[in-house]
């Protein structure tokens, strides 16, 4: 038997930048971060989300759509017009590069929904996010990437500097960026399982493992949301769309939910706020997620990075200017920012919570 | 001395690197311009110094026997895996999952340190390993310990101030904790015991903080100004009849 084989050990990587400001980055800076990742990947997944890439259509949502047979494309296109105004259609520039032999179709849509199409009073987002769920879960071969305004996510099955070739992400400029370098465990490596996953504008990167994925399935199918990527993150994405836009709380609270204060810490709360927590501890049993993960959650307001309860995957945060970083490790920020003023690991279950100035 | 401009390097290049000039009898190795290179001075052995400018990866001198490795900045996780022999000293702070296994030798830090620093260090007779940290930790600090020695300063905090996470010595049947700082028996596992220090104590101390002193620029007598406290386990071999019956 041969044993002489070498094998290198990893887990998933992420990074990720905002400029409260909103002075525009390009593109090649996160993937200069997300690079110096690429061994906490395996080549089977890497993918970036870039907010404010569209001030040109920045009224219109943009949706980013892979397609794996053609016929999909007339699918969604028919049913598309059907209930949008579609002020433009084109092919995402990508450029071929060796390592990508076979790639799917993907076109970006810039759209606004038909007035007498919104019915109901959860008005137009609510009709977006219908809109993506139908075609994931029933249009064969068709894949929502992302949905919101301003923004977009590129992403496929690659290395993260190999993503970044492909899809001339030197192009673009952004003043927040998430990036993602992909090491899948325990469910299938494909173009629509990398990160970032997303909903309207919320975009999530993950390293680690939901374990939770199958009570927050049920809990996200009883509001309408239909999980159907094959992957854990996706429920992420879905419950910071239920918490923070259809059920209106802060960022903060959405995270007290999702990485609760164990019951021990709880019962040591002052009143007021043992009271609360207690509450959406309860409220929110099946919103909690369980399992290692460190995560980076963006939104058109912001960027936020959050650990599990007791640190199982690694985040480091550091600052410069008005600039915030956040990484799996110090030497991915350090690639793109060589001096920060402030680097620090965040604590488990305690939120880096940083939004765009006014 | 022997430089290596590590400069956008791939790590098992500069790794390659480093090994050669360690078999052919270079003692005294400087790595400029590190950042995020993984497993350097891994499994190296032998009397040599390396230092490193630079934040270095992960996995830093995991099984290293012998060498000595200076850090002038930060350095990331999962350092001295099972570590034999030699001495690390980390100038800045470092991450989480430190002396994993750790079964000899030493690693002085100046920062802070992450989570679960020190678990499942272990130590007979003279092999002993010792971390000392001189900033704060985070939880699971000396989980699982089985032997050896750690020691967390807080030097940046004040007198009253908690320095060490929740889950404290978890699981620890052997070794030593000192902490510089208040501890409530609360956040400590249960196997835990939480005592005061006597003039043993002090002469422990005293031995490992003057080389840590002397290896970051810091004054002895005012690292030992404030009161340690001292954890052990309060029952030995807890699993010692488990296969005897």
């Amino acid at each position: 038997m041969n044993h002489d084989f070498q094998k290198d050990i990893a887990g998933c990587g992420l990074t990720g930048l905002i400029s409260k400001k909103r002075t525009r980055v390009s593109g090649a800076i996160i993937a200069k971060s997300l690079t110096l990742m690429t061994d906490r990947g395996n080549g089977l997944g890497a993918g970036y989300a870039a907010y404010g890439i569209y001030p040109d259509f920045e009224e219109f949502y943009a949706f980013h759509i892979m397609y794996d047979v053609q016929s999909a494309r007339f699918s969604v296109e028919e049913y598309l017009k059907d209930n949008f105004h579609v002020e433009k259609v084109e092919e995402i520039p990508t450029t071929p590069v060796p390592e990508i032999a076979i790639n799917p179709l993907l076109v970006r849509y810039f759209i606004s929904p038909l007035k007498d199409k919104v019915t109901g009073s959860g008005g137009e987002e609510d009709f977006v996010v219908n809109v993506v769920m139908k075609i994931n879960s029933e249009i064969d071969g068709a894949y929502v990437f992302s949905s919101g305004k301003n923004m977009g996510v590129f992403k496929g099955v690659g290395n993260p500097s190999v993503i970044s070739k492909f899809f001339r992400l030197d192009e673009y400029e952004g003043h927040i960026w998430t990036a993602h370098t992909r090491f899948p465990t325990n469910t299938p490596g494909w173009w629509g399982g990398a990160h970032p996953f997303t909903l309207l504008d919320w975009s999530i990167v993950h390293n680690g493992e939901i374990s939770s994925y199958g009570i927050n399935k049920r809990y996200l199918e009883m509001f309408g949301y239909k999980l159907s990527l094959l992957t854990d993150t996706e429920v992420v994405a879905y419950l910071f769309d239920l918490l923070i836009r259809r059920h209106g709380l802060d960022v903060e609270t959405a995270c007290t939910i999702l990485a609760a204060p164990f019951w021990k810490d709880i019962d040591d709360l002052d009143p007021d706020e043992k009271e609360m927590v207690t509450a959406l501890r309860q409220t929110y049993a099946s919103a909690l997620l369980n399992g290692p993960f460190s995560l980076l959650f963006g939104h058109k307001n912001g960027l936020v990075g959050i650990n599990d309860r007791i640190k199982l995957r690694p985040l480091v945060a550091a600052t410069k200017d008005d600039m915030v970083y956040m990484a799996s490790e110090e030497s991915a920020i350090r690639a793109i920012c060589p001096v920060p003023e402030k680097v620090w690991a965040p604590r488990a279950g305690n939120p880096v919570i940083v939004t765009l100035d006014n | 001395m022997f430089e290596i401009d590590a400069k956008d390097k791939y790590y098992r290049d500069l790794n390659e690197e480093v090994r050669a000039a360690v078999d052919s009898g270079e003692k005294d190795i400087r790595l400029k311009n590190v950042n995020g290179q993984y497993y350097l001075a891994t499994g190296l052995r032998g009397k040599v110094n390396i230092t490193i400018e630079g934040v270095p990866g992960n996995d830093l001198s995991a099984f290293m026997d012998g060498p000595t490795v200076n850090i002038k900045s930060n350095a990331q996780d999962n350092i001295a895996n099972t570590m034999n022999a030699g001495k690390i000293v980390i100038h800045g702070s470092a991450g989480d999952v430190l002396g994993y296994g750790m079964r000899g030798g030493k690693m002085h830090i100046r920062g802070d340190v992450g989570y679960r620093v020190g678990i499942h260090m272990k130590g007979v007779k003279r092999q002993s390993p010792t971390i000392i940290a001189g900033g704060t930790a985070g939880d699971f600090f000396g989980e699982y310990m089985a032997g050896g020695v750690l020691i967390l300063l807080g030097l940046d905090s004040p007198e009253e101030s908690p320095i060490v996470g929740d889950y404290l010595g978890t699981g620890m049947h052997g070794g030593t904790i000192y902490i510089r700082g208040p501890v409530q028996q609360k956040y400590c596992g249960a196997e835990v015991g939480v005592m005061e220090t006597d003039a043993d104590d002090k002469k422990v101390l005293e031995k490992h903080l003057k080389e840590y002193c002397a290896d970051l620029g810091l004054d002895l007598k005012e690292v030992m100004s404030r009161p340690f406290k001292k954890l052990i386990p309060v029952s030995s071999r807890p699993y010692g009849n488990l296969y005897a019956y």
